[in-house]
């Protein structure tokens, strides 16, 4: 986790420089902004993981001469099939319509997202099953 | 010694994988991402022929300097279109929604995407987001018309009415979206799922590529998307964010649509320079040559990207010209070191000359051809001289057809993985002479022909003969292009299910090419222990293992 952690920081870390250099040289607003929001997007998880990464012990992917076996495990829920991530795609497809051809189009469009959103939440809890 | 041991278990529903929906209904419902892979992958090759197709139109055009085969309007929508088609719809999806999507999971020995429900989510959001921008087509006034880059104000309603632009704007929102999640996806399985052992610095190049390739979507993505509802609210809502009478700053929108668009470039070119590093290092019997060197150059590369947007900008005299220009050069330091350990790589190799192998050392030269020509346009006196002339145009197409070079290595490295088949090496090599020759004939007359003076987006010409005689070698060049992705279409015809592959048909080096092919529900039945950025070719080759960094191997 300490290597994914550099990467984010790292990230911020060269926003924060650059984010300086620029505004202090060219005093433009829109670029600073974007830097400047790029800068937290690598500090937030940045920060998070090395947080994490000196609470944690090394996981098997981060020990060098880890065996097969001490990944052994429930790794985690991985369904076979859903029908929610359809429904919510032509759902958004429909919003999208709205924006061109009317309003009535998120009539079906939302009712499609929120019947996704609630299938998929339900499909979860029940460990991939409806 | 070196033992197999049986791979970790995964929580699974097995009524799902015996019993489990067939035909459409299992395509419209899965979640393996090898099933989403190569949906994305066959969406994205008809993209390319869509976008291929208008190229040959325009092109055709272009043949004699006051072409009719188009109207001036349509040929305003057939190169916005195609513009669109080939960065929106196919190279990116292909890029980070294809080949990423089948092959990271594999290459870190993870079952599956972290998030699959979200990435056949993202599927589904890429496949109507291209109806959607294509149907403007359909559509009274036309498809979109205001370039692929839609500079406001020209982008507004009162210069482009009419539904095509929205349905532009409202493809891009969906694709977006797309991108975002699959972004999120792709982190979230290389930082959680890799195998035992599958340090980060022991992850093959394509996926550390892919890796730096979703943090810059993560970054980019949402800064276009918040531009095109801002687009699309100065078009129906009233506001003037983009507008000058309303109080508004036109040039903005040029700052956020660049802030995510050069970095795109990367997003495109990134997952194709992993995938020419694998191909390169499996067809000349190697391993990588500066691994660590290729993973920092990768990273250098993804930062600079995300500091040189301005540089799409310089004529406009408000931008900063000498930090954009500086930021913009400093990119071919890093560029320069992957090109130096591509060639290092097969350095005193056994080189293979395979299909995939041709097609990878044909991107190299392609890209060094386009990456230098952007060193000339990354200084602000050679770029005010070139600035929308067929310069930027060769510029900018010998880069990507570079990328379609490496696409198409890709797909025969990693095809008979996934459909447990080759195609035929001979038709793969008449392919790959008609597409690099065909590349070179259509791209170096457009350079000669912006040093003199055509501007682009231009549907007729003056009639000088130099003018024609160039515009006439570009076409034929294209026409080469075009014959190359019939002789694509014909070997997989040709090809179809005729020559088994075997689980490792290129003795592979890494963890892909120890599975089935195609590989099994949950991809693996077992995996070898890893030890270096090459656990399939030690586990093959036991007597020439890696070393990895100068560490000692340690057997388990």
């Amino acid at each position: 986790m300490k290597t994914e952690a550099k990467i984010m920081l790292g990230l911020g870390l060269f926003f924060g420089l650059m984010v300086a250099v620029y505004w202090n040289w060219g005093h433009e607003n829109a670029g600073s902004v974007m830097m400047f929001s790029g800068m937290l997007l690598g500090f937030l998880p940045g920060s998070y993981y090395y947080w994490w990464s000196r609470r944690m012990r090394a996981r098997p992917e981060d020990n060098p001469n880890a065996t097969q076996s001490q990944g052994a495990g429930v790794v985690g829920a991985f369904p076979g099939t859903s029908i929610w991530p359809f429904t919510m795609g032509m759902g958004a497809f429909f919003v999208v319509l709205a924006l061109v051809f009317g309003i009535w189009f998120l009539v079906p469009g939302l009712a499609l997202v929120v019947w996704a959103l609630f299938g998929g939440t339900a499909e979860s809890r029940r460990g991939g099953k409806v | 010694m070196v033992d197999v041991l049986d791979r970790p278990l995964v929580m699974d529903e097995p009524a799902h994988e015996s019993h489990g929906p067939s035909g459409v209904l299992k395509w419209i419902t899965t979640t393996d991402h090898k099933v989403i892979g190569l949906s994305y992958t066959i969406t994205a090759v008809i993209m390319m022929v869509i976008g291929g197709a208008f190229a040959e139109i325009i092109r055709a055009q272009l043949a004699t300097p006051n072409g009719t085969l188009v109207s001036l309007a349509q040929y305003n929508e057939l190169f916005t279109m195609h513009g669109s088609v080939m960065i929106y719809l196919f190279a990116g999806p292909f890029a980070f929604g294809a080949l990423a999507n089948i092959i990271v999971p594999i290459q870190i020995g993870a079952p599956d995407m972290a998030f699959p429900r979200l990435n056949a989510l993202s599927y589904w959001l890429y496949l109507t987001g291209a109806i959607t921008m294509l149907s403007g087509f359909f559509t009274a006034g036309g498809a979109a018309n205001f370039g692929w880059v839609a500079y406001a104000p020209l982008s507004n309603s009162v210069n482009t009415p009419g539904a095509g632009a929205d349905l532009w704007i409202g493809g891009l929102l969906l694709t977006g979206f797309s991108a975002i999640f699959t972004g999120v996806n792709l982190v979230a399985t290389i930082f959680y799922l890799r195998a035992p052992g599958m340090t980060m610095f022991r992850m093959p190049i394509f996926t550390w590529n892919l890796l730096v390739t979703a943090i810059l979507i993560l970054l980019a993505f949402p800064v276009l998307t918040a531009g095109l509802i801002m687009l699309y609210a100065d078009r129906h809502f009233g506001t003037h964010i983009f507008s000058v009478a309303g109080g508004g700053v036109p040039v903005l929108w040029q700052h956020i649509f660049w802030f995510w668009g050069h970095p795109e470039v990367y997003i495109l070119a990134l997952p194709f320079f992993g995938m020419v590093t694998e191909i390169l290092a499996v067809f000349s019997r190697k391993p990588v040559f500066g691994y660590k060197g290729m993973i920092f150059a990768t990273l250098s590369i993804a930062a600079l990207s995300l500091g040189v947007w301005a540089h799409h900008m310089f004529t406009t005299g408000v931008v900063l010209l000498p930090f954009f220009s500086i930021m913009s050069l400093l990119i071919a330091v890093p560029t320069g070191i992957k090109i130096f350990n591509w060639i290092g790589t097969m350095w005193r190799g056994e080189i293979w000359f395979s299909t995939a192998m041709l097609m990878a050392i044909g991107f190299v030269v392609t890209f060094l051809i386009g990456g230098l020509t952007g060193i000339y346009l990354a200084s602000p006196p050679l770029d005010f001289f070139t600035h929308d002339t067929y310069f930027v145009v060769a510029h900018f197409h010998s880069v990507v057809m570079a990328l379609v070079l490496a696409a198409m290595g890709g797909l025969y490295y990693w095809g008979p993985k996934i459909t447990g088949y080759l195609l035929n090496e001979r038709l793969g090599k008449i392919q790959f002479w008609f597409l690099f020759i065909g590349t070179q004939v259509f791209t170096l007359p457009l350079y000669l022909l912006g040093l003199r003076g055509m501007p682009r987006r231009m549907a007729i010409y003056p009639h000088d003969p130099q003018w024609k005689f160039l515009n006439d070698l570009s076409t034929v060049g294209a026409v080469l292009i075009g014959i190359s992705t019939i002789v694509f279409v014909l070997n997989v015809v040709v090809s179809w299910k005729k020559y088994p592959a075997g689980d490792n048909p290129w003795d592979g080096q890494t963890l892909e090419w120890f599975t089935t092919s195609p590989p099994p529900h949950h991809n693996f039945y077992r995996l070898p222990p890893i030890r270096s950025e090459r656990p399939t070719w030690d586990y093959n080759h036991p007597e020439h293992r890696s070393v990895p960094h100068g560490h000692v191997e340690v057997d388990q």
